[in-house]
């Protein structure tokens, strides 16, 4: 038995046979033309490549979709790129043949690519050499292709964009390659086809015979060649397992929430444009815990209009069919803005004019999206909450706003609904202040990222401070004990939005707390469901 | 000569598609030459390699300067541009 280790990119347990796949080794001319001879064959080359990834492109975004079809667009752009045209016709004034050219120009611009400082920058090496690769194939005549006779684990040193998608997709079990990494295209398909691989593994190529049965964990990271009998029953049986589960996970489909006591739980989802509405649906989601409205207003050269706002909160209340969906009004500051809102610069966007400080500080904004909110929230029931609230006098006057928005509208005769009004608890003075804002409102959503952020003092981009920013920090524990216990002394209900809500392993703590919605991204619903499901909270 | 500034908004930064896409939306504008300037680099906007190598990340700004006969012109498409897609 050999035994490698890679880095999961899928979890789930894939056996099957061993398919090697080998890049075979390019045989470069010895004797070539005249440069101008040599630059007439790169042109040529280079132009039948381009043709060979429109093909596959359009091939590719009919099977696979617009985002893989997307890359070999960036590798027809890569071949008209100056630089590198240059580079190569550079190399063969100075007498090397144009394949030689390609190859070393190709090598040279993947380097670059290789030792940036940024994972994703870095991922895209393998396309300057994917593309070059194909020109200089073409120019020795060469062609590869993969056939699989029989389902099995593909095994490979790398797999470059144009040989993942030229893969027979029905026969792959699991993916082994020995380089790529969380971003490489390898990990991205096989997050898409949704099967166990391991990028980065440690195996011997050289050591395996195709047809050697390989045995990938997912969920570890190992992987096994020519298992002995006792890893084989062991892993079959984990296999099994994983299955199960997910089918397990399927159970919860079309399921009430309700904790094992059988406390009902709203299970809501986060979304950012009325796209998303079918991914809630797909997902069973049952309700919008948090709808953006930033996707209405970047991305623009002007501020929306009240119809133009109001067509889109009531495209996403109508494609809920009845569900329920809390709007967010608009949480942007000058970190994340668009030109014509001209924010000035701030030394810490973090802290600054944002969220509903913003909102407040240009009434004519405010007053257009919530008229647009409120005339959206007739076709379907619709709530509202406001975003970086630490202050009761911000609630105040908010709540004032709305009371005079709702009485123009009725007085115009336009239809409006009941609109519950909540606030976003992301401030540490909020939650601290939320027994008299619970007086005030109608629910409360925590931002469990912007608390945690707030009340650790370490900032979330910043990826240096990882391990400062800890949602289950004690601190944030007794604030979010303290938030679900204001809002139902005041008779309110209380949710999280914020990523801990999607935390399987805290559920059963929030759900002891008492929380009664937890709003998730669509993807995580029926997992969260399942760990509402096996939560332990008394009846209430 | 027009330069504009812009503030990244995509999170991936000046990734592999708007790079592209900038190098393409460039190349259309003639009669005018088109740099883009990030830290201490300046490329040429209408090479899609040299954009992507700048490393820009969601958060930067990108300085771009447009010279030539119809330089009022680039500016304003690039502008455009760029608010739509990066």
């Amino acid at each position: 038995m050999i035994q490698g280790t890679g880095l999961p990119v899928f979890p789930g347990v894939a056996i099957g046979p061993a398919f090697v796949h080998e890049t075979a080794k390019l045989e470069l001319p010895t004797a070539w033309g005249s440069a101008a001879e040599e630059r007439q064959r790169f042109t040529n080359a280079k132009a039948q490549a381009q043709a060979q990834l429109q093909t596959l492109l359009e091939e590719t975004a009919a099977r696979l979709g617009q985002e893989h079809a997307m890359i070999l667009d960036v590798q027809i752009m890569m071949l008209d790129d100056l630089d590198y045209v240059e580079a190569i016709e550079g190399r063969i004034d100075g007498g090397d043949s144009a394949a030689h050219a390609v190859q070393e120009t190709g090598e040279e611009f993947a380097e670059v690519f290789a030792s940036m400082d940024d994972e994703y920058m870095k991922a895209r090496s393998t396309d300057v050499r994917d593309v070059s690769r194909r020109v200089v194939e073409i120019l020795c005549g060469f062609s590869s292709s993969m056939t699989m006779d029989v389902p099995g684990v593909l095994l490979a040193e790398d797999l470059t964009p144009s040989e993942t998608v030229q893969l027979p997709k029905d026969k792959i079990l699991a993916f082994v390659t020995r380089k790529g990494s969380a971003n490489s295209h390898t990990a991205i398909l096989a997050r898409t086809m949704g099967i166990p691989s391991l990028v980065a593994a440690d195996v011997d190529l050289s050591a395996i015979h195709p047809g050697d049965t390989v045995i990938v964990d997912g969920f570890t990271g190992q992987c096994y060649i020519r298992p002995d009998e006792a890893t084989l029953a062991e892993m079959t049986a984990k296999q099994t397992e994983a299955q199960a589960a997910k089918e397990a996970l399927e159970a919860y489909r079309g399921k009430e929430t309700r904790t094992a006591k059988g406390r009902k739980v709203k299970l809501f989802t986060n979304i950012g444009s009325p796209d998303d509405v079918e991914l809630v649906l797909k997902n069973d989601g049952e309700g919008v815990g948090l709808l953006r409205s930033e996707f209405l207003y970047l991305g623009r050269d002007t501020y929306p209009t009240e119809e133009e706002l109001y067509t889109a909160y009531r495209q996403v209340v109508e494609g809920l069919q009845g569900r329920p969906v809390i709007v967010r009004t608009l949480d942007i500051g000058a970190d994340k803005q668009a030109d014509y809102f001209q924010l000035d610069a701030e030394e810490n966007p973090a802290l600054g004019l944002r969220g509903v400080r913003l909102c407040l500080s240009r009434p004519e904004l405010f007053r257009t999206q919530l008229r647009a909110i409120y005339r959206a929230s007739a076709h379907g029931p619709v709530s509202m909450m406001f975003p970086m609230i630490a202050s009761l006098w911000e609630v105040q006057e908010v709540k004032a706003l709305c009371k005079t928005i709702r009485e123009e509208l009725t007085a115009e005769g336009i239809a409006i609904g009941d609109v519950p009004l909540g606030v976003m608890i992301e401030t540490p003075a909020a939650a601290v202040i939320s027994d008299t804002l619970a007086h005030e409102v109608d629910f409360f959503s925590v931002g469990t990222n912007d608390l945690t952020q707030y009340t650790l003092a370490a900032d979330r981009q910043n990826s240096a401070l990882g391990r400062y920013c800890d949602p289950k920090h004690p601190a944030l524990l007794w604030l979010l004990q303290r938030i679900a216990d204001s809002a139902h002394a005041a008779g309110i209900w209380c949710g999280i939005c914020g990523e801990l809500a999607a935390d399987a392993a805290m559920t059963n703590t929030l759900m002891t707390m008492g929380y009664d919605e937890l709003s998730v991204s669509p993807a995580q619903v029926l997992k969260i469901r399942k760990a509402i499901s096996e939560s332990e909270v008394i009846s209430q | 000569m027009k330069t504009i500034a812009h503030v990244i908004q995509d999170p991936l930064g000046l990734h592999a598609r708007p790079a592209g896409l900038l190098a393409k939306a460039a190349t259309a504008c003639e009669g005018c030459s088109i740099s883009l300037t990030f830290k201490d680099q300046t490329v040429d906007a209408k090479r899609i390699m040299g954009l992507m190598k700048l490393g820009a990340k969601q958060g930067d700004t990108l300085t771009i300067t447009c010279e030539g006969e119809t330089e009022d012109a680039a500016a304003a498409s690039m502008e455009s541009f760029l608010k739509e897609n990066l």
